[in-house]
């Protein structure tokens, strides 16, 4: 069996995984850096085409203090404060410095380009022409990782399994795909940069590969997960015509920007019959946007694919060129011609404000196991910022990656081949089995995205989160056992389905369990059965594994002590 | 709804792993219009074989770069590659060596194992 040992182990190599590996050998760790795709390419960091928020003031005079009141207001009081302050202090650092590696951001007259986006009240959010930031960026950390000798990177690995010995992470077990060999890591620390669940469902924004396997491998390495129920849904994501090379989220800044009419299925607006104001204004909050669109369509006034058509039929070409650019002709190739059509949108999942509980140095309670990016929980408490995910993914990847550094600096892992045996006596029972229903572990993903997606999307409801926890827990206890799996060993797609499988139900039982709990409506997490806020509940869960089950406390907000507007 | 759920597809997709005999498997998809190859192909693993080796990750974006495979003999991300409601062929990259399916071995040689 292959054997690889390093001073620092990184699952996942997306904007929080590579940023890590570049931290912790600039500060004296060998690091090996894995991804189940190809390094840089996988996860929701390539994805991203929007902006990235920091404090550096170049546009008009800002200061970290005011991007963070901005985000705790977003938070709705749920923020980890330490971690929401890590955020905005070094985001200007991480910015300049993605620079100096060659990030190519917007600029005008001598300084780096700043928008306004919701929810900001300074001009901060840097991004890269055209609609080009995630892509941009993680080239730029591709090829700085590619530089360092001392980062040994491994493509179309999966990590199955987080090794612990003594309260301690000791390495990992991963799947190679292509030979479907298993693989032993040893190292002094390990971190978890894997991103979040938005392949939890039927309808995401994200990349397809992020199952929430970050969180299943912290709750089975022992580690707590925090504030499970906060899954981001995108307003007007794009639902048809069948939009390809483009991230389904590109409409707000245009709509923004230019005053997209949302209509219903009969083509009338209906925002305002929900108590918006979008007549004529098109600024609707996402949450109001979001709902209006979900009970049209419930109403049976939804558009063809059970959304609402976005129009811009009434903008003229040359405005929708000035601001669209070279899109426009993206679009085209699409046979989406704006000035003719409306195109359809409605709520998709988008981002995770919970995961990981981890303290300021990005540190687990699991000693030398951190946690870095998405996959990280608790700096947007109920609910993001615009342009916070991309600059949570390099500050929390910088420090989880220095903190890991410095950790494997001060601990010996003696390594025997015997810490893993366990772990690969487990893996290794699981192609015993033959096939039993003909069931398999892509249909079985399949059921549970179009379920989360009824029963634990944008607007819950306790039934539904009950009908939703029971057919989980079913899975996990009689299908999961059973899929059918060939023994092929080259690139064998099932087996592959099958680990995902295990970790998206286990995330899935986390996220269902903390959406009942939270009987109220905040941030993120809307329960149309207790629809208003319970100040009471101005808590945050967190989740542990005990003898497999699933169990949580409520907690009190890490909160700072500081003062209201005293940036001056 | 009727006259959508009339079109289909044919993917005529060669199959078989490094040392076995190829061989070509037919599958019958129903088509949507704007529909694109991959749709295809993760419409045949959830419904009708799951065994079919594909690589894909963002799924639509057109940013991962990962699901490149030979479509009526061209050089397609399959991403963007549109399906049209007739027959059409699917084969691995003829230049990379193949793993499985339509799984080819396209990881950069500094990031292999």
């Amino acid at each position: 069996m292959r054997h690889l040992t390093s001073d620092v182990l990184i699952v996942g190599a997306g904007g929080a995984g590579m940023y890590a590996a570049i931290a912790a050998a600039r500060n004296g760790a060998s690091v090996v850096l894995l991804d189940k795709s190809l390094i840089g390419r996988g996860g929701a960091t390539v994805m991203a085409q929007m902006t990235v928020a920091a404090a550096i003031g170049q546009q008009e005079p800002d200061h970290w203090t005011i991007h963070l009141e901005d985000t705790i207001r977003a938070g709705r009081g749920l923020c980890n404060e330490e971690l929401s302050a890590l955020l905005c202090e070094e985001g200007p650092a991480r910015i300049l410095e993605m620079e100096q590696w060659g990030t190519r951001w917007a600029r005008e007259n001598g300084h780096v380009k700043q928008e306004m986006a919701p929810g900001h009240s300074r001009r901060r959010c840097c991004y890269v022409d055209f609609l080009n930031t995630g892509p941009a960026v993680a080239a730029t950390l591709r090829r700085k990782v590619g530089e360092i000798s001392e980062v040994r990177r491994i493509s179309n690995v999966a990590v199955v399994e987080i090794l612990t010995r003594d309260g301690r992470a000791i390495g990992a077990v991963g799947l190679n795909l292509s030979d479907g060999e298993l693989v032993t890591f040893a190292a002094r620390a390990v971190i978890l940069a894997a991103g979040g669940l938005t392949k939890l469902y039927a309808r995401n924004s994200a990349s397809a590969n992020m199952g929430g396997e970050a969180y299943a491998l912290a709750l089975w390495a022992g580690a707590e997960l925090v504030d499970m129920e906060f899954v981001q849904f995108f307003p007007i994501g794009h639902l048809a015509p069948r939009l390809v090379g483009m991230d389904p989220i590109l409409w707000d800044p245009f709509r923004y920007k230019l005053g997209g009419k949302l209509l219903n299925g009969n083509f009338e607006e209906f925002v305002d019959r929900y108590g918006g104001t979008d007549f004529g204004q098109y600024t609707a909050t996402r949450d109001l946007a979001s709902y209006s669109i979900l009970k049209e369509a419930e109403a049976g006034r939804g558009s063809p694919h059970g959304g609402a058509y976005l129009d811009f039929r009434h903008i003229s070409e040359i405005q929708l060129r000035g601001a669209f650019g070279p899109v426009i002709d993206r679009l085209l190739l699409n046979g989406i011609d704006l000035t003719k059509t409306a195109v359809e949108v409605g709520p998709m999942a988008h981002y995770h404000m919970g995961g990981v509980r981890v303290d300021s140095n990005m540190e687990t309670r699991i000693k030398g196991l951190y946690a870095a990016g998405e996959a990280a929980g608790g700096a947007n408490g109920a609910n993001r910022l615009s342009g916070n995910a991309i600059t949570e993914a390099f500050v929390f990847g910088e420090r989880a990656g220095s903190s890991a550094a410095e950790a494997a600096k001060q601990i010996q892992v003696d390594w025997e081949p015997e810490l893993a045996t366990a772990a690969i006596e487990r893996i290794k029972a699981l192609r015993r089995w033959q096939s039993k229903n003909g069931v398999t572990a892509v249909s079985l993903q399949a059921e549970l995205q179009e379920m989360m997606w009824e029963k634990a999307g944008p607007f819950r409801t306790g039934d539904k989160l009950a009908a939703a926890l029971a057919r989980i827990q079913q899975m996990l206890r009689d299908d999961l056992p059973s899929v059918s799996i060939t023994e092929e060993t080259l690139y064998n797609v099932d087996l592959q389905d099958w680990f995902e499988l295990r970790a998206m139900l286990t995330t899935a039982e986390a996220v269902v369990r903390s959406a009942l709990a939270r009987s109220e409506s905040r941030g993120a997490h809307q329960r149309e059965d207790f629809p208003e806020a319970d100040e009471s509940l101005l808590k945050n869960q967190v989740m542990e594994m005990k003898n497999g089950e699933l169990v949580f406390q409520w907690i009190s907000p890490v909160r700072l002590n500081r003062v209201e507007g005293s940036h001056g | 709804m009727a006259e959508r759920a009339t079109k289909k597809a044919v993917l005529h997709v060669r199959r078989g792993a490094l040392n076995e005999a190829s061989r070509y498997d037919d599958f019958e998809v129903p088509f949507e219009e704007g529909m694109s190859v991959l749709d295809a192909l993760r419409w045949i693993r959830v419904n009708l074989d799951s065994t079919l080796a594909i690589r894909y990750s963002c799924i639509n974006a057109n940013a991962c770069k990962t699901c490149m495979a030979l479509v009526n003999g061209e050089v397609e991300y399959t991403c963007i590659a549109k399906l049209a409601p007739e027959s059409i062929t699917v084969e691995p990259l003829p230049k990379r060596p193949l793993i499985r399916d339509l799984v080819t071995d396209t990881v950069p040689d500094d990031e292999k194992l």
